[in-house]
């Protein structure tokens, strides 16, 4: 017999609410398998479990708010027979079906709401009437994103806002707090590259084409591969390095905030695979239904701030990484080439790192290696 | 103007021994005692030891007596010292009283009153404390009254002697010294359940002792911005549905409040019809606050924590909002 | 078939008088601390008080064996005590403490002693008589001998149960004493008011059973009367009648208007208050001083505050032990 915890899906990451059980007992799941949808202050987030075994009892039932290492169900190990006296927990039969007030379901009927998606404000996480109310008025697409908390609060997207709000100004404290950060700017000419990209996506659709944002992902990737203390996390017993470049993209969040999920094994990737991956990873941010790996694995940051128009963005780590890589705006600037000024393609990249794992001497050979990456995406 | 349960009660009495010859009063103590809780206190003087009949300590007698004078002819009013005690009599109201209006085919009418004290809160102990109303509530055949307002104890009385068939009216013993304006009107009927006060997001039924408490706890939430309707059951059989289902309809979510056991109570008895008639209202499980399943001690500490208080009442009704 | 009584009591001797006079005052004065503490707010719900009426049980008490049963009403500290509750114990239970003889769930009304096989305190008035004749009825089978003493007021017999208690009891000889306290007073309603028949005597001889009489007031009389009834019982097999003619020189419970009663009947039944009756015959007969009698309300006096004392700094129940003592734990065997 295991426990299943809920993981810590992200350094800021306190406390969730199970949405929903994606298992029963008596289920097999195997490794990675996504098992529960859990509600972070971020997101709605799949969590994966990473043991394979036989569900035996839900011990959380949908609508509880739940600290981080929470045993949210018990497995058998392959193989494993369930004791024989059924344990004395909470009874599993109440996750078989989600809890919708009999007034809420019938509204729910009259206005078309789909129920079942709810997050129930009720006692017990039940979906009230309010909430069925609330829902409609909002409209379908708002419906799911109803935020946990009290029956009373007027205006539930504010608080998910405020939420959010709280959890960066957490991470970003913790990180300004106890990571000695350093920073270093480099300007790369992009002619390469945007000549490359202009070939590549000649005749391809606007959405299918290739973005400069795959290749600084892929770039960035490759780069740490040679600087590996660039590549990892800093936690209570110092540096961890990590072989895989999971590298975190920073996805701005429609209602304010934002979340950096990771693009897993991106230096072993083809750029058009990560071009998939990235468009549907953006789409499943927005929507609000991440796999709990993709909010914990990434081993660096990979903010882009481009399309907003800023020379450079100097970011803050994302505790526990140890780097962060910042792009600003790609654009044709004055250049001085073999002693004569034309105008050139440049980004300008931007490297915050953490003192405590590497100095500015490395973080300098860093960025020389990010640019001369850049200077072959054919390579890339 | 302002007056006490035990006056209303008493003018109600007063009032029924002036208007009908045929109207008496008995039990253990209602002469010359004064009356248990001095409800008849000068009655002896007034009416005379005919019509204001001490009885022996012989419940079931004098009970039985009563369902016999009724059916003479009379309009006997039995006082029975609480509900405790009633239980010696139990017999004669369960086999008698409530049944022989059907058993004989409906020839034989039995318009007789009876009154009991009922209720905790005063350190009686286990024999004097209980509240078997519910007990009452399950014969047909008989109407059971709970006056929990000193407008129901003036005016409940009257419609009650008018009724051909038996009625049995519980006066919770706390209640007496209970103190309040007597509305101008205060004449009423036996039929329906009473909203005590109107709100929106949740109903609290309560009766006779428990209702004052649901009163409290409802002023005590509107400070908090919680709007809670109470209604006020009154009549405890036949149960008025309709105004149970109705204030369910407004507001989705219920509490029910009753200082007899939880299990098997009317508690349960209302919660059962409020799922039966409006289950598709319900915008959350049904909540019961009732005493604890124990005899009631006589430790006061213990006491109160075994009956309903205004404190359990305010809990039941923010689970019942999860607020 | 007639009532027999005694027409003087029969001289008693000194040592027993003495105990007698020290268990009427011991009686008498914890109470009178009771009502004291019941102004006080100490002592809660009903309190009935036995003051003048201690003859009774202090006679009939010192009257039984050890092993005998007793029965009784809501009217109860005197027979508790004198049955051996410590009075710590029933002043405990007054103050609704755990170490009260009814870890406080019964207060005044519901003294209980099970090791004494004291049954206790009931308040539903004749509740006790069926009761003792069933204690009765199990020990006849088990061929036990013992006697079931049932107390009870005048006012009880008026209840079916006691009829219905008087005719089994006679019907199947079963070995109870029916001790009928006859205070002249069912709660407001005097004798007259609640009896057909006021020769109680006669009326439980209806159910051809021995029956006895006597003065209530006289605690000589009472332990004589008791005995000799007692006796009978125990050797005949066969339930007996005891009226022990008494008044209550206080109000029901603790406070009525005495409406139903003159101020003038109350005086004129205290001078012939037990207490003051014993020490002054004993007195009258050298038996007693003045000193000697001062002596031995002191040291009642003692033991009244000690048990106030221990009372007071007992502990509550936690309310975590509420629903506790409704069933038998789980295991115990019938």
């Amino acid at each position: 017999m295991f426990e299943f915890k809920l993981p810590s899906l992200g350094a800021d990451m306190e406390e969730g609410k199970l949405l929903e059980w994606l298992v029963r007992p008596g289920d097999s799941v195997g490794k990675g398998q996504v098992v529960a949808v859990v509600d972070t202050s971020k997101a709605a987030v799949d969590v994966e479990i990473w043991h394979k075994g036989t569900v035996h009892a839900l011990l959380v039932r949908p609508g509880e708010r739940i600290p981080v290492g929470t045993v949210l169900a018990t497995l058998l190990e392959p193989g494993e027979m369930a004791p024989a006296a059924p344990q004395a927990q909470k009874p599993a039969a109440s996750t078989a079906r989600k809890r919708i007030s009999p007034a809420a379901r019938r509204r729910a009927e009259a206005l078309g709401v789909d129920s079942v998606a709810l997050i129930g404000t009720g006692a017990d996480g039940a979906v009230t009437l309010a909430d069925v109310e609330r829902a409609a008025a909002a409209g379908p697409a708002a419906a799911p994103a109803v935020p946990a908390g009290q029956a009373r609060r007027p205006v539930p997207a504010a608080d998910r806002q405020a939420e959010t709000r709280r959890a960066i100004g957490a991470a970003m404290s913790r990180s300004k707090r106890e990571i000695p950060h350093y920073y270093l700017l480099e300007t790369i000419p992009l002619a390469h590259a945007q000549q490359w990209l202009a070939e590549v996506n000649k005749g391809r659709p606007i959405a299918a084409r290739m973005l400069l944002a795959v290749l600084q992902i892929k770039a960035v990737a490759r780069a740490v591969k040679k600087y590996p203390e660039m590549n990892g996390y800093f936690r209570d017993d110092g540096f961890e390095p990590v072989d895989a470049a999971h590298v975190g993209v920073a996805i701005s969040l429609r209602q304010g905030g934002l979340i950096a999920p990771a693009v897993h094994d991106a230096e072993r990737k083809p750029l058009e695979q990560l071009m998939r991956e990235l468009a549907d990873l953006v789409k499943r941010t927005r929507a609000g239904s991440l796999r709990s790996s993709e909010l914990t694995d990434a081993t660096i940051t990979l903010t882009n701030l481009g399309e907003q128009g800023v020379e450079a963005v100097v970011g803050v780590i994302h505790p526990p990484q140890v780097a962060l890589v910042g792009f600003g705006l790609a654009a044709p600037r004055p250049w001085v080439e073999d002693g004569e000024l034309c105008v050139m393609p440049t980004v300008t990249a931007s490297l915050a790192a953490d003192h405590r794992v590497s100095d500015g001497h490395r973080g300098a050979l860093f960025l020389a290696e990010l640019r001369e990456l850049l200077q072959q995406p054919q390579d890339l | 103007m302002k007056m006490s349960y035990r006056e209303a009660m008493r003018a109600a009495l007063h009032e029924a021994l002036e208007r009908d010859p045929r109207v008496f009063l008995m039990g253990e103590d209602v002469g010359r005692y004064g009356g248990t809780y001095a409800v008849s206190r000068g009655f002896l003087e007034e009416f005379g030891p005919e019509r204001i009949r001490d009885t022996p300590l012989s419940e079931l007698g004098f009970v039985g007596a009563g369902v016999g004078a009724a059916l003479g002819g009379m309009r006997p009013i039995v006082e029975v010292m609480t509900v405790n005690f009633s239980l010696l009599a139990l017999d004669q109201i369960v086999n008698s009283a409530a049944l022989l209006r059907h058993m004989s085919g409906g020839q034989l009418s039995v318009p007789l009153v009876v009154r009991m004290a009922t209720g905790a809160g005063r350190q009686l102990a286990a024999q004097h404390s209980h509240s078997l109303e519910n007990w009452y509530a399950h014969i047909p055949g008989i109407r059971v009254l709970a006056p929990a307002t000193i407008g129901d104890a003036r005016g409940m009385l009257r419609p009650a002697l008018a009724d051909p068939d038996p009625v049995v009216i519980f006066e919770h013993a706390q209640l007496y010294n209970l103190e309040a304006e007597l509305p101008d009107d205060w004449r009423c009927d036996i039929a329906r359940a009473a909203i005590r006060r109107a709100g929106a997001q949740v109903s609290v039924f309560a009766w006779a002792g428990c209702l004052s408490k649901a009163l409290q706890a409802a002023d005590e939430l509107a400070a908090e911005g919680v709007d809670v309707e109470v209604v006020d059951l009154r009549v405890l059989r036949p149960l008025d549905a309709e105004t149970i289902a109705a204030s369910v309809r407004k507001t989705h979510r219920a509490v029910v409040v009753d200082e007899c056991w939880k299990s098997g109570s009317l508690a349960a008895e209302v919660v059962a019809r409020i799922v039966e008639d409006c289950f598709y209202e319900l915008d959350a499980p049904v909540a019961r606050v009732c005493s604890e399943e124990v005899p009631i001690p006589y430790a006061r500490h213990l006491e109160e924590a075994a009956l309903p208080q205004v404190s359990k009442i305010v809990a039941a009704v923010r689970s019942v909002l999860n607020v | 078939m007639s009532a027999k009584r005694k027409s003087a009591a029969p001289s008693l001797d000194k040592a027993l008088a003495l105990r007698l006079l020290k268990d009427m005052l011991r009686i008498r004065r914890m109470e009178e601390k009771c009502a004291e503490l019941y102004g006080e707010g100490e002592i809660r719900g009903f309190l009935h008080l036995y003051i003048g009426e201690e003859a009774c049980a202090t006679g009939a008490v010192h009257a039984l064996d050890a092993e005998d049963n007793v029965v009784a009403t809501y009217r109860e500290h005197g027979h508790a005590l004198l049955r051996g509750v410590p009075m710590k114990a029933i002043m405990a239970e007054m103050f609704g403490k755990v170490s009260g003889c009814s870890r406080g769930r019964g207060g005044s009304m519901h003294l209980f002693d099970a090791t004494r096989r004291f049954y206790g305190g009931n308040a539903i008035v004749a509740g006790g008589l069926p009761l003792a004749a069933g204690l009765a009825l199990a020990d006849k089978m088990q061929g036990i001998k013992r006697v079931s003493v049932c107390f009870f007021g005048e006012g009880a017999m008026a209840e079916g149960a006691f009829h219905e208690a008087m005719n089994l009891a006679a019907l199947w000889q079963l070995p109870v004493l029916f001790c009928c306290e006859n205070n002249l007073y069912a709660m407001g309603t005097a004798l007259a008011r609640s009896e057909s028949q006021v020769d109680l005597c006669v009326k439980a001889a209806s159910y051809d059973m021995a029956t006895f009489r006597a003065d209530g007031m006289d605690v000589g009389e009472v332990f004589a009367a008791t005995a000799k009834a007692a006796q009978q019982v125990r050797d005949g097999g066969a339930p007996v009648f005891l009226e022990l003619q008494t008044y209550r020189f206080r109000a029901h419970s603790m406070f009525d208007p005495e409406l139903y009663r003159d101020k003038a009947e109350v005086e004129k039944w205290k001078e012939r208050g037990p207490i003051h009756s014993l020490s002054a015959r004993l007195k009258a007969a050298r038996q007693l001083t003045e000193k000697q009698f001062l002596a031995l309300d002191a040291e009642v006096g003692v033991e009244v505050d000690e048990a106030v004392a221990f009372a007071a700094a007992a502990d509550r129940e936690p309310v975590s032990a509420l629903l506790e003592d409704v069933y038998s734990p789980p295991g115990a065997g019938a």
